[in-house]
């Protein structure tokens, strides 16, 4: 009997300015959750994982993502990327 | 063509200096220096914070970066971005662009700063006097400048 184990996807979550103190984190590893296909998803299975996370993600129309250091719409499916980064709309310049 | 990210301040002599040095074929230099103000929103501002992607950062500006000199006619270009705690009167930003003639460094300026103000990942965050920090919202304005540079018929 072969035994197939799938096991879940390991990627790099990092998170900036006010996501960054909201989450108390800025960086660290994350087992992507079966049902999680776009980066949406993601911010829905963020949203439980505690207050700070919760309060972080309540509104994700006003975050913005990256996919392996490139912008992309949250209806993006996250594929293969491997770091996922969460940040407000910039205000660099 | 370069860009920096970096907690130190620029000269901005200098930059332009060293990025033409040699050079014959350039006519035209233009710079933008962003610097720090004193206030925001009628209240006397202490400090300012610049956080940034590290790596994405950098990948951000280059592509700018090439989209502008594909764009225009630019023989030279340089972007200084700093990050870390800066000061009111400090400098925040440096854009050069050099071209043969004024029209492409003026325009290629104002479309560099155009897209580095939407789309490089970078957050500031403003300490008032009281020791308060507010992260600053991004404007809608910014977002409308981009606009003019995107083909109308689509």
């Amino acid at each position: 009997m072969i035994e197939v184990q799938i096991e879940a996807r390991q990627v790099t979550l990092r998170y900036f300015a006010w996501l960054r103190e909201r989450t108390g984190v800025s960086e660290e590893r994350f087992a992507l959750p079966a049902d999680v296909v776009t980066v949406r998803d993601l911010m829905t299975a963020l949203q439980q994982r505690g207050e700070g996370f919760a309060a972080a993600f309540a509104q994700p129309d006003a975050i913005r993502a990256a996919l392996d250091h490139v912008h992309v719409k949250s209806h993006t499916a996250i594929g293969r990327a491997r770091e996922i980064g969460f940040f407000p709309p910039v205000t660099g310049g | 063509m370069s860009v920096r990210v970096s907690e130190a301040d620029f000269d901005v002599s200098a930059e332009i200096a060293q990025l033409t040095a040699g050079q014959t074929n350039i006519g035209a230099v233009a710079t933008f220096t962003g610097k720090v103000r004193g206030e925001a929103h009628g209240r006397p501002l202490t400090a300012m914070m610049l956080e940034h992607y590290p790596g994405m950062t950098e990948a951000e500006l280059q592509r700018i970066e090439t989209e502008a000199i594909s764009r225009f006619k630019l023989t030279a270009s340089r972007i200084v971005h700093r990050v870390g705690t800066l000061q009111p009167g400090d400098n925040i930003v440096l854009v050069i662009t050099c071209a043969a003639h004024r029209h492409d460094a003026f325009q290629a300026l104002e479309f560099l700063m155009d897209y580095l103000k939407t789309e490089a990942p970078f957050w500031k965050k403003e300490t008032s006097a009281d020791g308060h920090g507010t992260w600053v919202d991004a404007r809608a304005s910014d977002d409308a400048a981009l606009s003019r540079w995107r083909p109308k018929n689509i």
